[in-house]
């Protein structure tokens, strides 16, 4: 195809054309941008979480009276008894937090008890002798805790006891902090006195909250701390089609131990996970709709101006049909001449999605826009292009050659 | 004039209807997309105190002596010593501490089972200093700050549930284990954000939404607060480990917050002193090691947790860059309608009328095409908003649109039309006529 009539034609509708060159320019820059988003923010929502999430179910409880009536301690074994005798539980466990629970507790660990600043905020599982099982952590390395590892949480509260001696952490929290070498049986500090010992390496255990940083997001550990009732929960693991007759039957047996108390929460973890995301769906619902109504009105816009050339040039187009050229031709003119013009545009688009990319890593602290975006981007901008122009130009390659003989 | 040139538009519009359909709708979705999100923005960033905000003031001092902090500056809440020091001195006009808690709630005289209820423990200048309303009775007095009186305000809400929205003042409420009588119910209240509450919003990633959720369900006197739910405060931050948990009077914690009310550059730069002072006399005693002091007036405050949220600003920035697609596709299409009258525009030409007037008569179809955009973006934002109402977010029941929102959807549909039709117009009017009158 010679390209050099149709430039010689667009010259003298630079308007126009650099018009749909600007409109696809937009579209492209926003469209790569966009679709990274919506990718980043699906990754996100499929952050392995570690545990066996089919399985679990919580229980968050409170108000059972004033501290100091009796030891918390001793509340919760006696709750976590009850509830470990109820029909279908394999295991029960109490715990500080939970996977995409939002409420997090998190800490600073060293790696040097003089170390100036910390080397890693991580989030902090406080482990009974029964979490690995419950939560089903799938331990890569080492060893579970010792009974002799464990500590009771209201004496770390008052500051009573040493640091944990021991402590499992995941396989991200590991290479973040040793690199490649092993882990087990390095320290961590967690304040500035005894140092705690890596004894075991779980694959994945996600945090209760995180943001946009999957590497931050499975940064956690285990430390050999039994929780106190007031600020434990309960986790309980079953068969996934037993989960919601359990949570009725495990509130039911919760007040009939102590009757005063108030069941904040209780709920299947699948059920969580699904709750937390549910913002990132909506958004990446949205982004989506926002991809869709910008190729309709950009192609709409192409529609638009293409039946309008094809209307002026009429003419021109029955006499170039009546010296000859077949309808391929003319139709071959128009496709040529659109995907002159999305190139351009997408040319320019490329520079502002990476415009963009820039600001919106300052703005967002997004990772900078993957190279491969831009050619998925120009792609669906030249199969629009081609597709918005083809009814114009077939309209444009029927015009029958007679036309150059009447005067309009 | 102005008439004959709407007739001419209205005329022109039905001329290619397609075409017409096709602006209509582009201006349409490319309004309705911006208005839904600038709606949010702005009932997410607005002043929720217009006129007073300027007033109000967020004291810190920096009561944690640990050297390991990157960034040396006072924490976002105070411990309760320095709180109540700064408050007992009286150097401001109006003064409110506040400290959040969870109590379990009952109507001491109905058979409802307990509720779990979010607390707000603070000083009786509080409703007068935020502009909170009441329904019934009023705020607590004076002299209950310091008498740890057994009263309370609650919110409508509460007093729905619990006492089916009649006046409840003078009856008894149970806070865990005391009584309480209740002095004022409120009106609903809702500001946008839950102001006084921000705290932390530079560390949560923009996941800011939780700021918008609604004020707290019940209100008492600072020490009655802290008396009867003794046991179940958290602290916003500690730097040493709580001799005893969830009583925080002496703990090393951060867990009280102190707003004052100054009327003038006077008052605040004396109040500014006052703090300056107090943080110097401090590190003298040895209970301070830092002397960094911070007094942000509550917009600033708000700015400084960047409170509206992330996705938010993400959206409205969407929508603005959707909304220049969408001109420029109008600019495009209004370009090929008015050029595709050339003749028309030729013999009027031809027949006398001025450049100046075929541009007149372009910009009022364009206007016209806008007012049309406006309507359907009215439609479109509406049906936007009822959307984001049924988002998990904390702030979407505030989700609706208020006149001056209405009226700014049709000034920026046809600030969009005019725009996109300037262009087009002027193209329109240097049409040759002689050259059109041949072609005729």
């Amino acid at each position: 195809m010679d390209i050099a009539p149709i430039l010689a034609a667009l010259k003298r509708q630079k308007t126009a054309a650099a018009l749909i060159a600007i409109e696809i320019a937009l579209s492209c820059a926003i469209i790569c941008n966009v679709l990274f988003l919506i990718t980043h923010r699906l990754e996100r929502s499929h952050v392995p979480s570690g545990v066996a999430e089919d399985e679990l179910v919580y229980i968050r409880t409170a108000g059972i009276g004033a501290s100091g009536e009796d030891d918390p301690m001793v509340r919760a074994k006696e709750d976590l008894g009850a509830l470990s005798s109820l029909p279908g539980v394999k295991s029960a466990t109490i715990v500080n937090q939970i996977p995409f629970g939002h409420s997090s507790w998190n800490t600073g660990v060293k790696l040097a008890p003089d170390q100036q600043h910390t080397s890693a905020n991580v989030g902090a599982y406080y482990a009974d002798e029964h979490l690995l099982d419950t939560f089903g952590l799938k331990l890569i390395a080492g060893r579970g805790f010792l009974p002799d590892e464990f500590l009771n949480f209201e004496d770390v509260l008052k500051g009573k006891v040493d640091p944990p001696s021991a402590v499992i952490i995941t396989k991200t929290m590991a290479t973040r902090l040793f690199g490649n070498e092993d882990a087990i049986g390095k320290s961590i500090y967690l304040d500035d006195t005894k140092p705690t010992r890596v004894v075991g390496i779980v694959e994945h255990l996600v945090r209760p909250n995180f943001g946009s940083d999957l590497i931050d997001a499975d940064t956690s550990m285990l430390l050999p701390v039994r929780l106190s009732l007031g600020y434990g929960q309960f986790v309980l693991r079953t068969d996934p089609a037993n989960r919601d007759a359990l949570i009725a039957a495990a509130k039911k047996k919760l007040k009939s131990v102590s009757p005063n108390r108030i069941v904040l929460s209780a709920d299947k973890l699948s059920d969580t996970r699904s709750k937390y995301f549910k913002q990132d769906r909506v958004m990446a619902g949205l982004l989506i709709a926002v991809v869709v109504s910008l190729l309709i009105v950009t192609a709409l816009g192409i529609v638009g101006l293409a039946s309008f050339w094809v209307q002026r040039r009429r003419r021109q187009i029955g006499i170039r049909r009546a010296l000859g050229a077949t309808r391929a031709q003319i139709l071959h003119y128009f496709q040529t001449e659109n995907f002159l013009i999305v190139t351009v545009g997408i040319a320019l688009g490329m520079l502002g999605a990476y415009a963009i990319s820039g600001w919106l890593m300052q703005q967002y602290e997004l990772p900078r826009l993957p190279f491969f975006y831009l050619p998925i981007g120009a792609l669906a901008l030249w199969a629009l292009g081609q597709l918005a122009v083809l009814a114009p130009a077939l309209r444009a390659a029927s015009v029958p050659p007679a036309t150059a003989t009447r005067t309009v | 004039m102005f008439a004959y040139y709407v007739q001419l538009g209205w005329r022109g519009l039905r001329q290619g209807p397609g075409l017409t359909a096709l602006m209509v709708l582009a201006i349409a979705v490319g309004i309705g997309a911006s208005m839904t999100t600038l709606t949010v923005m702005h009932l997410l960033s607005g002043d929720p105190l217009p006129g007073r905000s300027a007033h109000l003031f967020y004291a810190q001092v920096d009561s944690d002596p640990s050297p390991h902090r990157a960034d040396r500056a006072p924490l976002d809440m105070l411990d309760y010593r320095s709180a109540v020091d700064l408050w007992s001195a009286h150097r401001a006009e109006r003064q409110a501490l506040i400290v959040n808690s969870t109590v379990k709630v009952r109507a001491s005289d109905a058979g409802r089972s307990a509720e779990m209820a979010p607390m707000l423990s603070t000083t009786a200048s509080f409703f007068a200093m935020f502009d909170v309303p009441f329904r019934y009775g009023g705020a607590w007095q004076t002299e209950d700050d310091t008498d740890r009186a057994r009263v309370a305000v609650i919110s409508s809400a509460l007093n729905q549930r619990l006492f089916g929205g009649v006046n409840s003042v003078g009856r008894i409420v149970r806070l865990r284990d005391a009584d309480v009588r209740i002095v004022g119910v409120l009106a609903p209240w809702r500001p946008s954000p839950l102001f006084y509450d921000v705290r932390a919003g530079r560390f949560s990633q923009g996941d800011t939404a939780d700021f918008y959720r609604a004020p707290e369900d019940v209100y008492t006197p600072f020490e009655t607060g802290i008396e009867i739910n003794d046991g179940n405060f958290l602290p916003f931050t500690c730097w040493a480990s709580q001799p005893s948990p969830g009583h925080l009077q002496s703990a090393p914690c951060v867990w009280v917050g102190l707003w004052v009310e100054l009327a003038n550059d006077v008052q605040v730069a004396r109040y500014r002193q006052f703090l300056d002072d107090y943080a110097k006399q401090q590190q003298s005693l040895g209970r301070f090691v830092y002397t960094g002091t911070r007094l942000q007036t509550l917009m600033q405050w708000l700015d400084f947790n960047h409170v509206v949220p992330s996705d938010v600003r993400l959206q409205s920035w969407l929508a603005f860059a959707f909304l220049a697609v969408c001109l420029c596709n109008t600019i495009g299409l209004l370009l090929a309608k008015f050029l595709r009258r050339s003749g028309e525009f030729g013999l009027r030409r031809a027949l006398g009328a001025s450049r100046r007037a075929v541009f007149a008569q372009c910009l009022v179809e364009s206007a016209a095409i806008g007012l049309l955009g406006g309507i359907g973006g009215w439609l479109l934002t509406l049906a936007g908003l009822w959307l984001i109402r049924r988002q998990p977010a904390a702030y979407a029941d505030l989700a609706h649109l208020d006149a001056g929102m209405l009226v700014f959807t049709f000034v920026l549909a046809l600030l969009t039309s005019l725009l996109a039709g300037l262009l087009p117009a002027l193209r329109a009017s240097r049409v040759a006529p002689a050259m059109q009158l041949k072609a005729l």
